[in-house]
């Protein structure tokens, strides 16, 4: 596959990009932040924006057709991806699609597809992944239970960071159904309803302003037909759905990684000191010439997990950790000397590039930071 | 201005190497190291007769079969050898020793073939092959592991400037001499006094109406002291504006006042020299392009370098025992992992950096296709591919511990790692330093004003 965008692609990319600017600009996050009690707020992100998405037919990009979806793989999400990355546009997207639905895609039977995937693809179900458990992505380290009990399975245990979980519909719970806490065996994958009885969710206020939720189940009881693929063999199936999450994830900070980019360079053309504009300064000149080098590399692994995905090869693990890596170091020097090449103005509020930071250490945690992928792409290359 | 311009053999070699490579496409992990790319933006222009029926599917099928029983039957099975060093590349020129006689044999019948440029008319000694029949070409010898039978400064670098700027006569002159490697040439840029600021050179043309009088110094001239012929800028307006009074001439070094000394590098070779021009005469018909314009020619021609030693960044040459191995080997092995974390950790971010850039000379070759103008795409790769291959030779040093500092003997295969981790330090100097592509990357790309006086 090219790694360049076909017209069907630059044209959904160009009008995600119109979309965004027009009604999740960079001050929706100011305005979620500062009215607190507002109804958007609460939620964290705009229901009405939401729907327009699902009119758009984004949440169905990645979803065939066959179950109400666009067909448009993991390319078309990425670049709306991309493209909400520039506002830092907040939305369930990247839980319900890249996570929810990649998690039915991937292990669920042809009743869950059909029963799910359509409302997914319309946007009226949001879903997400409930997966870590302490303040680290952890994939092996699943303590939550479910035993079995008749065609029962019972629910306990505490999952945290569970991103959008305070406004999902359904949670894809990563559960110990057998072995030791920290095995890979064992592990399964169970649908829950958050209204459901013994769930109890409480959002976590972080500092990019965006959805986290501690989830705690108590005693929660879930029929059989709520397992997703096989019983005690789910930790593969989790790994795949975490590789699509992180590729998701590389494509959102590489449109946040170009927007603070670009505004940085915008005032380094415009900022005047000695009589001249700071750009001029040789100092400055190349390290902002090293970070673009750096988000050239980006765009190139970014297109190329992507279409990995789409072309379902075996590649899709590599492509995962080289594209997180490569996007978490990146935004991290484009956040960092964002702030640092705006001078004072970089650490006031009034700035853009103080939403970036924050959104990013966030990205960068999230389903594993760098040194995480660092140590699997070793694992993976059998060094 | 920016640039200055050496370039070292055995970048030219992994280029010339390179070459032969045809793109098959796609990602095949997790063998990232063995990919080499083929961005068809840096190739020269091509002068083939494209004709439809020569390119149909039958049609290179055909002259699929046709190359390989002939490479079979030609190519001496000792061109088939890997190349060791330096010695087994074939350089031509009027001084050349054939290092064997099979060498010889090659080079004539690759010649006699026109396959040493081989979409070059035939008239300029080319075999006048389209794009696709060539590829077909390359992908047969890669297949039969043949090495190429000329390795020039000539083809790569002199004749795409010939090629646009020089006189129809000019062009007869040369390129079949080029093509059959009769002549070797080398490069007159940097002087002691103008390296990245090359525009200030300081070497002399006086004009002795149907010839100039040339007095000066070249350095950084690539095997100066085994090359025949030397493209050269000289300053023939003392006047003008610095860039404005440069012409670029072509003159035989085979003259009294000529004189080349090799400069001895840290790698224990010399393949750089010194040459010194005393009243060096030079044709007016040698003239490539406008009289005080050769720093058009001259920016045209360090495009194709810059191209050059980028693409050399990308290869990582023969295959040898897998970097990951060699490591487990030095710090030992726990449960199938490096047991040094910390040189793990160093290795695998490296091979990440390494995929990325692969990738993106892909990328780059794929927009080139899609029909988007190649832009300022050679000043990134140029920085980023030598730093990264200076990366990989200090990796290598890490993971072979203190074997990679042995420097004479068999144990130690002559200091190879040694030897090539110290030539690699050239990679961010040649054609233009890391810090010069940085400066072009924040004017040209970024749009960062110049700084006001």
């Amino acid at each position: 596959m090219a790694l360049v965008l076909n017209e069907e692609q630059q044209l959904l990319k160009d009008s995600a990009v119109e979309f965004f600017k027009e009604y999740l600009p960079i001050d929706t996050i100011r305005q979620l932040r500062d009215h607190p009690d507002s109804e958007d707020s609460q939620n964290g992100y705009k229901k009405d924006v939401w729907q327009k998405m699902g009119e758009m037919g984004w949440p169905a990009t990645i979803i065939p057709e066959e179950y109400g979806g666009l067909g448009f793989g993991f390319v078309g999400l990425g670049v709306v991806l991309e493209a909400g990355g520039r506002t830092l546009a907040p939305s369930p997207l990247l839980s319900s699609v890249a996570l929810g639905a990649s998690a039915l895609l991937l292990a669920g039977s042809e009743e869950q597809k059909n029963q799910w995937l359509p409302q997914i693809a319309s946007g009226e179900a949001i879903f997400t992944l409930a997966l870590q458990e302490g303040p680290a992505h952890n994939p092996r380290l699943i303590t939550t239970r479910a035993e079995i009990k008749g065609s029962d399975y019972v629910i306990n245990g505490k999952k945290t960071f569970v991103s959008d979980g305070h406004i999902a519909d359904q949670l894809v719970v990563a559960v110990r159904t057998d072995g030791d806490d920290n095995s890979r065996k064992g592990q399964s994958l169970l649908l829950v309803d958050t209204k459901q009885a013994g769930v109890s969710i409480k959002r976590s206020v972080m500092v990019d302003t965006r959805n986290m939720a501690e989830i705690s189940f108590d005693n929660v009881t879930v029929p059989a037909s709520a397992l997703l693929g096989e019983q005690d063999n789910a930790f593969a199936v989790i790994e795949q759905i975490v590789d699509r999450g992180n590729i998701a994830l590389a494509a959102e900070m590489l449109g946040s990684v170009q927007e603070a980019f670009e505004q940085t360079i915008e005032y380094l053309k415009t900022r005047e000191q000695f009589g001249q504009p700071i750009g001029s300064f040789q100092a400055l000149q190349h390290r902002a010439a090293q970070m673009f080098c750096e988000i050239e590399i980006g765009k190139s692994l970014v297109m190329s997990a992507l279409n990995a995905v789409d072309a379902g090869g075996f590649d899709i693990p590599y492509m995962a950790c080289s594209a997180k890596v490569h996007m978490c170091d990146t935004y991290r020097l484009v956040s960092n000397e964002g702030i640092q090449m705006h001078g004072g103005m970089g650490v006031t509020d009034e700035l853009d590039i103080g939403l970036f930071i924050k959104r990013a250490r966030v990205v960068m945690q999230m389903l594993g930071d760098e040194n995480f992928h660092v140590q699997r792409y070793a694992s993976l290359r059998g060094y | 201005m920016w640039y200055f311009s050496i370039i070292s053999p055995v970048v030219f070699w992994q280029y010339m190497t390179l070459c032969q490579i045809v793109d098959e496409g796609g990602c095949k992990w997790p063998n990232i190291d063995s990919y080499i790319f083929y961005p068809s933006f840096t190739r020269r222009k091509r002068y083939g007769q494209l004709s439809a029926d020569c390119d149909s599917k039958e049609a290179l099928e055909a002259f699929a079969e046709e190359t390989r029983a002939w490479l079979e039957e030609n190519c001496p099975p000792a061109m088939r050898e890997p190349v060791r060093s330096d010695d087994d590349m074939c350089w031509g020129g009027r001084k050349w020793e054939f290092e064997s006689e099979d060498q010889k044999l090659w080079l004539e019948r690759m010649v006699a073939k026109g396959w040493t440029v081989p979409t070059w008319p035939e008239e300029y000694g080319g075999a006048g092959l389209s794009k696709k029949q060539e590829k077909v070409l390359f992908k047969e010898m890669r297949k039969l592991k043949c090495r190429p039978a000329l390795s020039s400064i000539g083809v790569v670098m002199l004749a795409p400037a010939l090629m646009k700027y020089g006189t129809e006569a000019q062009k007869k002159e040369h390129l079949p001499k080029i093509a059959r490697g009769e002549i070797r040439w080398s490069q007159g840029y940097s002087e002691p006094g103008a390296g990245s600021d090359l525009a200030s050179l300081k070497t002399a043309a006086e004009d002795k109406g149907d010839h100039w009088l040339i007095n000066g110094s070249k350095i950084w001239t690539t095997y100066g002291h085994k090359a025949d012929w030397m493209f050269c800028l000289v300053r023939t307006d003392f006047n003008a504006p610095k860039r404005e009074g440069i012409s670029f001439v072509m003159f035989d070094m085979d003259q009294p006042g000529v004189t080349t000394k090799p400069i001895h590098l840290i790698s224990g070779t010399s393949y750089f020299c010194q040459t010194f021009f005393d009243d060096v005469r030079a044709e007016k018909s040698q003239l490539v392009g406008e009289e005080n314009k050769g720093w058009t020619v001259a920016k045209y021609l360090l495009q194709h370098e810059r191209d050059t030693i980028a693409m050399a960044a990308s290869g990582g040459g023969k295959k040898k025992k897998p970097i990951e191995q060699i490591a487990k080997e030095t710090y030992g092995e726990e449960k199938g992992k490096i047991a040094d974390s910390a040189v793990r950790n160093q290795l695998a971010r490296f091979q990440i950096r390494e995929a990325g850039f692969g990738l993106t000379l892909q990328r780059m070759g794929d927009e080139a296709k899609a029909g988007s103008p190649p832009g300022p795409a050679s000043s990134i790769m140029k920085y980023y591919g030598s730093e990264l291959n200076k990366d990989r030779r200090e990796l290598m040093l890490n993971c072979n511990g203190m074997n990679s500092l042995g420097w004479e003997g068999d144990e130690f295969n002559n200091g190879e790692i040694a030897r090539s981790w110290l030539k690699s330090k050239t990679n961010s100097i040649e054609g233009g330093t890391s810090e010069i592509q940085l400066n072009i990357i924040a004017k040209r790309v970024l749009g960062l004003p110049g700084v006001v006086s």
